[in-house]
């Protein structure tokens, strides 16, 4: 019941969102255009933007990664010289530079995965100046590459809606874009969110830690020291913004930043909320409502399946009390507040969404339960992270389309625009990137004992690798943790993942979407195939298994399928690989 | 059309080439050929590593039958894939051949520039060459005719039996090396030498000896290699991690997991699906002149469909004798009947038909004594004066109106209303006159061929828009779309308006296919995206257009749509067949990989196959044997009838989607009951 209605409020506010989103990206009035478009105005004058300069593909993607790399370098330098850098009352001091090289990585590409824990190794600079900033700034990255991308197969923007005139399909202005994006969307948002959760108890002020005189003294300890800070406005952005990264190292399994059942539900709520809203948009925006409904029915379907699933294996008794008389939900690693099937649900929509921000241990998670959020990250298209889930979704349609348009006896066509060799070449690399980043890495891993410094053996030891670098390729930063993963070894590759695994997928769509929105439509007929039925969004779904998940059945067998099926059992031990043969 | 029927049936393997087709695939398993089919290629790797593998055990002297079992699996599924090819290109052969036949060498009689004839072998023709032909005598090489006129039989080319009419000028010059005069004599221009006409070429190109990959092909080996790409880190990455769970993994069985896992089933077959489409254009007597252009024809949009052929029976006839008031259609019939007598064209037969069929007799005799008044361009009529004195006449309403007038008769008021009913019905409305009197109309009327209404339903379902152009006026042009069901029409037609009205539907993005034969068609040929000649046109026009039409028959332009489509469709239905396998396969090798080490992984063994080994074979063969089971829907072409891109979309999905999950489990499952009484 709970689930039931924490879906019906998600898409009650989804809808208007939604609808608002597709006003705002097509440069429609709204209400905050009184605050934002002077400042809109000022900025872009400041940046020497010409906001009606439309861009090409090519265009659109130099920009973004231009206006990325240096803020990812920053963020690296601020990490690395934290300790020197102002508002820092805790003394904190530097990072490593291969613990910043990951933690810059991590949050440039929206993911948040942190082998460092929030309060303890980062300064309130490097919280509220790097991760903050890029808290807001990625998710609308992510907003404006999608929003492109709509463009370009919808055929480009009319040549009268831009001043300078481009040779190629007008993807719009990526500037304007994220701009718009973070002061209409993601800022206004996150000001309610933060003063709810405030109300709630979240902390919000600048002042240093709290040392608190314990009420039972120990013989090792009489105080604690408890670390608070703005932590609301960054858990509303985190959520929101698909981020994920908590202040405290436990994320929002700590009181301080989750403190209430309100501010559970209302945290909740915010993971799923803009990117089920994008898929609203998507039907507003290019004016095909049937189009939006059809690839949410797809989600809707993907994410439904997945809550499912989890709650039936999650909630199973844990199996060492098996055979126990009171044998309840499996409850190691959840947060009593909250119980097994709020905590369940949370696992499963932040990985839905490249969220990744949690309220329980995965790790303690039942095995087969423990598969669900891994699926989640592999497929990374149930609603996925602000903007990029829905890119990725493109990608399988762009297949789909291909396979799909041949049976009914055309060339490929979407929206009646070619899909030929250039096109299917970026989307088989784009197919290509989450395997290539989660199996390769995690075989080395493995390969090199060594090198990698490996922590646990067995299935589960595996279940641990392999998430830690879907995460990473799914950005979306949660962690199966029981991995010490703050090594030279996990940060330099999980960075590698993090980086490719973000912005490959966001050019090749860009890339595909500025080829065809180049092409001539050719008009729609009872001969063409339309990508708004049930057949073929019912079509899409079986490639996005087949094709998403197939390729990880083998590790999902090595991983939670063995350990569930195998429990209690005797682990298996490693063979050495100059043995096999 | 008979022999063409003919050629339709036949079983897929060409008779008596079973081994010359052996040693064509056994040629093209060189991997310099296979490199160029990623997929192919990848199982060629994997053959060769597994036979070393197995030469390894044979020299080492432990059990090596699995090892080997597996390479002669892996190599038959490459040898399968370049067997399909290679029947696919015999089948195009033995077609081009019965075509080649006609064009052997042949006598020439070539005129000299003094004007002597003098007699040589056709192969020693040269360009521009004049060769006399006379009755009887074989075309020698592919020309023009500068003079004369003759007969042609060209059923050798066409397999069209009744002889057509080729003149010097004008659209019907163009003579074909191989066909047969009949009558008369004619001088010809040699344009092309033998093997290497027109006809020649685009026959080796059928032959598959200069065959390209289209583009849609290109894109989907793309998406092939990227799946297989995927496979390959799939497969290669399970080494060590199954190591790390203590799980020692066969290079044998790696091999086989990824051939199974790759497209082998399209990856095999697209060669041969492509080149199948040209061949199933030709035996419907179509040579296209690129594998493209058979591909194009699936996305024509728009058909421009002349009437006289297509729609209509050839020409009008005349299907009703309207008398004004006051005279019986008796009358008016005999008066019809004997203006026709000496009009030899189908419209004048067509009068006599129908006057005899409502009673109408002439005495003997009449036919010697009367005088007969021939149509010309001046009088615009044609009649007969009669033993008796009757003058009688028929012609256009305009022109026999005032022939009345001029008779100082009255034009009855109800003759202006029948003329102008007849005219809007899509007929064309004669008067016929006797003395100067006017007795009533004759309509004649396009007959509408049976069942094309029909077929314009199907083509609008399928989201093809038809466009009739013709000649007639405005008015008889609705009426005639209107009752053929054509989605719009182009009256009075000229070249130039077709060539308007393939632009304007261009610039819309749709792609349009015409059929033509005239040199003034020849723009609108090359224009359209598929230019359809007739082979009775002219060298202009089968130049311009990129496919030629051997029958000269105008209905082809829906079969032509029909194959490109069809072609697409099985492309598509193969690739989704050889992915949805995959869910099967991988139920079957991946519980076979582990659980001799891990018991309970067993679980996953949801076809209860009986061994680990057993379970992979099965797999492998399968994998294998489904090439061969698919040639015939590959060559063949996957069944298809006109419907919306919807239901077939729905139904391909179920047959090929579903029913690629599903077959292999069956088909697993069988083959391992039989497999697993030996390993």
């Amino acid at each position: 019941m709970d689930v039931f209605l924490s879906y019906l409020l998600v898409f009650a506010l989804a809808l208007p969102l939604g609808w608002y989103m597709a006003r705002v990206f097509s440069s429609q009035s709204t209400f905050l255009d009184v605050v934002c478009s002077p400042l809109e105005n000022l900025v872009f004058k400041l940046l020497r933007v010409n906001p009606r300069q439309g861009m090409t593909w090519r265009g659109y993607a130099l920009a973004l990664v231009f206006t990325n790399l240096p803020l990812g370098l920053l963020a690296y330098l601020i990490f690395l010289f934290q300790g020197s850098l102002p508002l820092n009352p805790d003394n904190i001091p530097n990072m490593p530079w291969d613990l910043a090289l990951h933690t810059a990585a991590s949050f440039i590409t929206n993911t948040n995965q942190q082998h460092y824990s929030g309060q303890a190794q980062l300064s309130y600079f490097s919280q509220l100046v790097a991760i903050v900033t890029l808290m807001f700034v990625t998710p609308a990255v992510g907003l404006a590459a999608m929003v492109a991308v709509l463009r370009g197969i919808m055929g480009g923007l009319r040549p009268d809606d831009n001043t300078g005139a481009i040779p190629a399909a007008n993807l719009g202005n990526y500037y304007v874009d994220v701009f718009r994006a973070m002061t209409r969307v993601l800022l206004p948002l996150s000001l309610v969110l933060a003063l709810l959760l405030t109300w709630q108890g979240v902390p919000s002020t600048l002042d240093s830690a709290k040392t608190a005189t314990l009420l039972e003294p120990s013989a090792e300890s009489t105080t604690q020291t408890i670390p608070i800070g703005p932590v609301a406005a960054m858990v509303a952005i985190k959520q929101l913004g698909t981020n994920g990264g908590g202040w405290y190292g436990p994320n929002s399994a700590v009181p301080l930043e989750n403190p209430t059942p309100l501010s559970n539900l209302l945290q909740m709520i915010a993971i799923l909320l803009i990117p089920v809203a994008s898929v609203f948009m998507v039907g507003f925006f290019t004016h095909r409502p049937r189009f939006g409904v059809s690839i949410m029915g797809c989600m809707v379907l993907l994410s439904a399946a997945l809550t499912f699933f989890m709650l039936v294996t999650a909630l199973e008794p844990n199996h060492a009390f098996k055979g126990l008389a009171a044998s309840s939900a499996n409850m190691e690693g959840v947060e009593q507040r909250f119980g097994a099937t709020l905590s369940a649900l949370w696992a499963t929509w932040t990985t839905q969404t490249s969220n990744g921000s949690v309220n329980a241990m995965m790790d303690s998670l039942n095995p087969l339960a423990g598969l669900v959020p891994m699926v989640g990250m592999w497929l990374n298209v149930t609603f996925g992270g602000d903007g990029v889930g829905l890119l990725n979704f493109f990608t399988y349609l762009i297949v789909t389309v291909f396979i799909a348009g041949l049976m009914v006896g055309r060339t490929p066509e979407l929206f009646g625009r070619k899909i030929e060799a250039r096109e299917m070449k970026l989307a088989s690399i784009a197919l290509l990137i989450s395997p290539l980043l989660i199996l390769v890495p995690s075989a080395l891993t493995v390969a090199m004992p060594s090198l990698a410094a490996n922590s646990n053996p067995g299935f589960h030891g595996l279940s641990q690798i392999v998430y830690e670098f879907s995460s990473a390729t799914a950005n979306n930063g949660s962690g199966f943790e029981g991995l010490g993963d703050n090594t030279v070894w996990w940060n330099v590759m999980t960075s590698i993942c993090l980086i490719l695994g973000r912005f490959i997928p966001i050019i090749a769509p860009l890339a595909i979407a500025g080829l065809i929105g180049m092409k001539k439509a050719a008009p729609q007929s009872a001969g063409t195939l339309r990508v708004d039925t049930p057949i073929f969004a019912a079509t899409t779904l079986s490639v996005i298994l087949i094709v998403g998940a197939l390729s990880f059945f083998p590790v999902a067998v090595m991983g939670p399928i063995a350990e569930h099926l195998t429990l209690g059992q005797a682990l298996p031990q490693p063979i050495p690989l100059e043995g096999v043969r | 059309m008979m022999q063409s029927s003919h050629r339709r049936a036949g079983s897929i393997i060409p008779q008596g080439q079973f081994a010359t087709l052996l040693l064509e695939s056994a040629k093209k398993l060189s991997p310099l050929y296979l490199a160029k089919n990623p997929v192919m290629f990848i199982v060629l790797i994997g053959t060769v590593i597994t036979a070393v593998l197995s030469v390894e055990k044979i020299i080492s002297s432990q059990s090596f039958l699995y090892e080997l079992t597996i390479t002669v699996l892996l190599f038959l599924t490459v040898f399968f894939a370049t067997f399909a090819e290679s029947v696919a290109e015999a089948r195009g052969k033995a077609q081009a051949a019965s075509l080649r036949s006609a064009r052997a060498d042949t006598p020439a009689n070539r005129v000299l520039d003094d004007g002597k004839i003098e007699m040589v072998s056709s192969t020693t023709l040269k360009h521009d060459d004049l060769v006399r032909v006379g009755v009887g005598q074989l075309i020698p090489a592919d020309g023009e005719i500068v003079q004369g006129l003759a007969m042609v039989d060209e059923s050798a080319i066409t397999g069209e039996s009744a002889p057509v009419l080729r003149e010097a000028g004008g659209d019907f010059s163009s003579v074909t090396g191989g066909t047969k005069v009949i009558s008369d004599e004619i001088i010809v221009r040699v344009t092309s030498l033998p093997g290497e006409s027109f006809l020649d070429r685009m026959i080796a190109l059928v032959e598959g000896a200069n065959r390209q990959k289209t583009p849609n092909e290109i894109a989907l080996g793309i998406l092939l290699a990227g799946f297989t790409l995927i496979f390959v880190l799939v497969v290669a990455t399970l080494l060590p991690l199954a190591a790390f769970i203590g799980v020692r993994l066969e290079v044998t069985t790696l091999i086989a997991l990824l051939v199974c896992l790759i497209p082998t089933t399209i990856g095999g077959l697209l060669p041969a699906i492509g080149i199948a489409g040209m061949d199933r254009a030709l035996r419907a007597n179509i040579i296209a002149k690129s594998g493209r252009a058979v591909e194009v024809a699936g996305d024509i949009d728009t058909l421009l469909l002349d009437k006289t052929g297509t729609i209509t029976l050839g020409n009008r006839q005349a299907t009703a004798f309207i008398p004004v008031p006051g005279v019986t259609e008796e009358r008016l019939a005999k008066a019809a009947h004997l203006s026709s007598l000496a009009d030899n064209t189908p419209e004048g037969k067509s009068i006599v038909e129908l006057a005899i069929l409502r009673g109408s007799r002439v005495e003997t005799g009449l036919r010697e004594q009367a005088e007969f008044i021939e149509f010309s361009a001046q009088t615009r009529m044609s009649g007969i004066n009669t033993p008796d004195g009757k003058q009688i006449r028929k012609g256009a309403p305009d022109r026999m109106m005032r022939l009345v007038r001029e008779s100082f008769q009255k034009v009855p008021p109800e003759l202006q209303a029948d003329v102008e009913r007849v005219a809007r019905g899509g007929g064309t409305p004669l008067i016929v006159t006797e003395d100067g009197e006017a007795l009533g109309v004759v309509a004649l009327s396009d007959i509408v061929k049976k069942g094309i209404k029909e077929r314009f339903a199907q083509l609008r379902a399928m989201g093809l828009r038809t466009v009739m152009i013709t000649g007639d006026n405005p008015l008889t042009a609705k009426a005639i779309a209107a009752e053929a069901g054509v989605d719009d029409f182009l009256a009075e037609a000229t070249p130039e308006d077709k060539m308007r009205l393939i632009k304007a539907e261009q610039q819309k993005g749709k792609l349009v296919a015409m059929m033509g034969d005239g040199t003034n068609d020849a723009p609108a040929l090359a224009q359209a995206d598929v230019g359809l000649a007739m082979n009775s046109g002219t060298q202009a026009a089968k130049e311009a257009g990129n496919m030629v039409d051997l029958d000269s028959d105008p209905t082809k332009l829906l079969e032509v749509v029909e194959i490109g489509k069809q072609l697409l469709i099985t492309r598509g239905a193969l690739t989704t067949f050889s992915i949805t396998n995959d869910v099967a396969k991988y139920f079957a090798i991946i519980p076979a990989m582990f659980a001799s080490t891990i018991p309970s992984i067993n679980a996953l063994n949801i076809m209860q196959l009986s061994s680990a080994n057993s379970a992979i074979l099965s797999a492998v063969i399968f994998n294998a044997v489904v090439i061969p089971m698919l040639i015939p829907v590959a060559l063949r072409g996957v069944s298809y009838r006109p419907m919306s891109a919807e239901t077939m979309l729905t139904r391909n999905v179920l047959i090929y989607g579903l029913g690629g999950v599903i077959v292999p489990f069956i088909g697993i499952k069988a083959i391992d009951l039989v497999v697993g009484l030996v390993f």
